[in-house]
C-alpha cells in the first residue's frame, strides 16, 4: 500500500512537473504572463481530438499540427495582446486571464462536454513494479517529465535562446543593449510555453477525459508548482512538484480525492505569505514586498 | 504636408468652478451639478418604473457595482484584487448562517455581515498586506477558490447544497431602494474620501509606497483601513445578494463575482469609482440580454476585459470626463 502510494506519488509529481514546465518557461523564466495557459492546454487536447475523430488523420500528424497550432496561438497572444501592455504585469495577467476565459468558455458553449472526449494512450497495457500495477501511459509520463526537465535545464542554461529568455526577465534594458530583441524573444517564449502545454496535454490527457474545468485546474496546479518552487528556477520546479505531488497523493489516499486541489491552493497561499518569491528563487526578491 | 496634433485645453468653466471654487453663476452651478445629479436621479427616479424583471436585473447590477467600487478602492491603494468573490462569499455565508441557524431577520444579519465580513476578510488578508502587485493579486485569486473547495470538502454550512429558504425582503421596492442608497453612499463617500487628505495618502501609497513611508506614515495601518472599508462594502453586497436570492452557497465564491468587478472597472475606468459603476451598468444588463446564450456570457466578460485593456486602457469614464471638461482642437505642429 505504502509502496504503491510512493509510486503513484512519483507519477503525480511527474504530471505536475510536466504541467508546470510551459508555464514556468513563459511566466517564470522570461517574465511574460500567460494566464491563458490552461486554456491553451485544453485547446491542444480538443484540437488533437478533432483531428483524430472528426477529420480522421494520422495520430502523429494530428499531434504535430496541434503543437504547431498552439505555438501559433502563443505568438498571436503575444503580438496582439501582450505587446500592447508589456511591462504592466497586472494588465498582462488580466488580459491573458480574460483571453483564457474566452477560449475555455467557447469550448463549453460549443458543447465540448462529455466522456467521449478522450485521447488515445500511446501503448495499451500495464506493468508490475514491485507488486504495483502501473500502466504504460503513466510510465511514459514519468519518463517524459524527467527528460523534459533535463532538456529545459540545459536549454535555459546553455543555449542562446534559453539564455535570452532569462535575460529579458532579469534586466530587459541591459538585454536590449546586448542585442537581444525582447519582443522577439517574448513571443518566442510564449510560443515555446504553449508548445510545452500542448505536449503536456497530449501526454497527460489520455489518463482521463478532456474537460473545460481541467483548464482551470491546470492553471492552478501550474501556478502552485511555480510559486512554491520559485518563478524561473528549474530546480525549484522539480522539488516543488515532488513536494506537492506527494502531498496530493497522500491526501487523496488517506483523506479524500476532493482535497487534492486544496493542497495546491493551500500551498500557494502559504508560500506567498511566507516567502513570495518561492522556496528556491532569489530573482526579484527585493520587489516582492515592503 | 502640414502636420497637426490634437490640443486639449480645460474649459474655463472647469477652472473657475473647480480650482478657485467661487461659483458666480447658475451656469457654473449646473455645470458642477449635472454629472452628480445624473446617477442619483437616474437610479432613484427611473428604477421604480421598471418592470419587475428589470428591477431584479437592476438590483443585481447594483450588487456588482458595489463589488466593482470596492475593487476600485483597493486598487487605488495599490492592492489589485483578483478575488472580489472572497468578500461576496464571506458576507453571503455570514448573513445566510445567521438567518438559517439563528433565524435573525435581514435587518440584523446584513449589518452584522457587513461589519463581521469586513473584519474577517481583513484578518484573512492581513498576512499578505505587505506583498506588492502581482503577489497580492495571486493570493486574492487563490483564497476564494480555497474557501470554495473547503466548503465542498468539509461539507460545513450546507456543503454543496448551501443554505436554502432564507428570508427575503418584504417588498422588492424596499430591496431596490436599500441597495441603491448603499450604492450611492459608497460612490459619493469613497469619492469624498479620495478627495480629502486621507485619499491623498492612499493615492501616494499606490504611486510610491516607499516615499510615503519616508514621510513617516505607517502605510500598513492605512492599507488595513482601506482593506476593511473595501471588504465591508463587498460583504454588504454579499449579504444583500444572499437575502435577495434567499440562498447562500458555493456560487458566492464563484469566479463570476471576481471577474465581473474587474471587467467593470476596466471598462468603466479605474480610480474614479464612477467608472466601475458605469462599467457594471453596461456589462450586467448586457449580459442579462445575452442570457439566452448561456455560457457565452463569461466569454463576453472576458472579451470586454481583453479589448478594453488593450484598446482603451483609460476606460469609458475617463474618456467622457475628458470630453466634458476639455475642448479639443487641431493645431499645427511647430518646427
Amino acid at each position: 500500500m505504502l509502496f504503491g502510494t510512493l509510486v503513484y506519488g512519483f507519477i503525480n509529481s511527474s504530471i505536475l512537473a510536466l504541467l508546470a514546465m510551459g508555464f514556468n518557461l513563459t511566466f517564470g523564466i522570461s517574465g511574460v504572463a500567460n494566464f491563458a495557459y490552461g486554456a491553451i492546454y485544453i485547446f491542444a487536447g480538443f484540437l488533437t481530438w478533432i483531428f483524430l475523430n472528426s477529420i480522421g488523420i494520422n495520430y502523429f500528424l494530428s499531434v504535430g499540427i496541434s503543437i504547431l497550432c498552439s505555438m501559433i496561438v502563443g505568438i498571436l497572444v503575444y503580438q496582439v495582446i501582450i505587446i500592447r501592455v508589456r511591462g504592466l504585469i497586472l494588465s498582462e495577467v488580466m488580459a491573458t486571464f480574460g483571453l483564457g476565459l474566452v477560449i475555455m468558455e467557447l469550448f463549453r458553449y460549443f458543447d465540448f462536454v462529455g466522456f467521449r472526449y478522450t485521447l488515445p494512450v500511446f501503448i495499451d497495457g500495464s506493468i508490475s513494479i514491485g507488486g504495483v500495477y502501473v500502466d504504460y501511459q503513466r510510465l511514459f509520463i514519468a519518463l517524459i517529465a524527467v527528460g523534459m526537465t533535463l532538456f529545459l535545464y540545459f536549454f535555459t542554461h546553455h543555449t542562446k535562446i534559453g539564455l535570452s529568455f532569462r535575460a529579458i526577465a532579469q534586466e530587459e534594458r541591459t538585454a536590449l543593449t546586448l542585442g537581444i530583441n525582447s519582443d522577439f524573444y517574448g513571443a518566442l517564449s510564449l510560443a515555446f510555453g504553449s508548445a510545452l502545454a500542448a505536449v503536456a496535454a497530449i501526454v497527460i490527457l489520455p489518463l482521463g477525459t478532456i474537460a473545460v474545468e481541467g483548464g482551470y485546474e491546470v492553471l492552478i496546479n501550474a501556478l502552485a508548482v511555480c510559486i512554491v518552487g520559485g518563478l524561473g528556477s528549474t530546480v525549484g520546479i522539480l522539488i516543488a512538484s515532488v513536494l506537492i505531488g506527494y502531498a496530493q497523493t497522500f491526501t487523496a489516499n488517506y483523506l479524500e480525492p476532493h482535497w487534492m486541489i486544496l493542497v495546491s491552493l493551500i500551498a500557494i497561499a502559504v508560500v506567498l505569505i511566507v516567502k513570495p518569491s518561492g522556496l528556491f528563487s532569489h530573482q526579484k526578491e527585493l520587489e516582492e514586498r515592503i | 504636408m502640414m502636420k497637426k496634433r490634437k490640443e486639449r485645453i480645460d474649459r474655463g468653466i472647469k477652472a473657475r468652478s473647480e480650482d478657485i471654487f467661487a461659483l458666480s453663476s447658475l451656469r457654473e452651478m449646473i455645470y458642477l451639478l449635472i454629472p452628480r445629479a445624473i446617477p442619483v436621479l437616474g437610479l432613484l427616479v427611473v428604477s421604480p418604473f421598471l418592470s419587475a424583471y428589470w428591477q431584479e436585473v437592476f438590483i443585481s447590477t447594483a450588487i456588482y457595482a458595489l463589488l466593482a467600487i470596492s475593487w476600485d478602492l483597493l486598487a487605488s491603494c495599490g492592492l489589485v484584487s483578483l478575488g472580489q468573490s472572497l468578500f461576496y462569499g464571506i458576507g453571503s455565508y455570514i448573513a445566510g448562517a445567521l438567518n438559517y441557524y439563528l433565524g435573525w431577520s435581514p435587518l440584523f444579519t446584513i449589518p452584522v455581515a457587513t461589519i463581521g465580513g469586513g473584519v474577517l476578510c481583513t484578518i484573512f488578508l492581513l498576512p499578505v498586506l505587505r506583498l506588492r502587485g502581482i503577489y497580492f493579486a495571486m493570493v486574492t485569486l487563490v483564497l476564494p477558490l480555497m474557501f470554495l473547495r473547503l466548503v465542498e470538502a468539509t461539507r460545513i454550512l450546507g456543503g454543496t447544497e448551501g443554505l436554502t429558504g432564507l428570508d427575503s425582503f418584504p417588498t422588492q421596492l424596499t430591496a431596490l431602494y436599500v441597495i441603491q442608497l448603499a450604492l450611492l453612499a459608497a460612490l459619493f463617500g469613497f469619492r469624498r474620501i479620495m478627495g480629502s487628505d486621507y485619499g491623498l495618502i492612499i493615492m501616494g501609497i499606490n504611486d510610491n509606497d516607499r516615499s510615503v513611508m519616508n514621510a513617516g506614515i505607517n502605510i500598513f495601518w492605512y492599507k488595513t483601513q482601506v482593506l476593511f472599508l473595501a471588504s465591508a462594502v463587498g460583504s454588504f453586497a454579499g449579504a444583500f445578494g444572499t437575502h435577495m436570492d434567499m440562498f447562500a452557497g458555493m456560487p458566492g465564491f464563484a469566479l463570476d463575482y471576481s471577474i465581473m468587478p474587474v471587467a467593470a472597472a476596466v471598462v468603466g475606468g479605474m480610480g474614479t469609482f464612477a467608472g466601475p459603476m458605469v462599467g457594471s451598468f453596461i456589462l450586467v444588463p448586457l449580459s442579462e440580454i445575452l442570457r439566452a446564450l448561456g455560457a457565452l456570457r463569461i466569454v463576453f466578460y472576458g472579451l470586454f476585459l481583453v479589448v478594453f485593456i488593450v484598446a482603451l486602457p483609460e476606460g469609458l469614464f475617463h474618456y467622457i470626463q475628458r470630453k466634458y471638461h476639455q475642448f479639443e482642437r487641431w493645431v499645427e505642429v511647430e518646427k
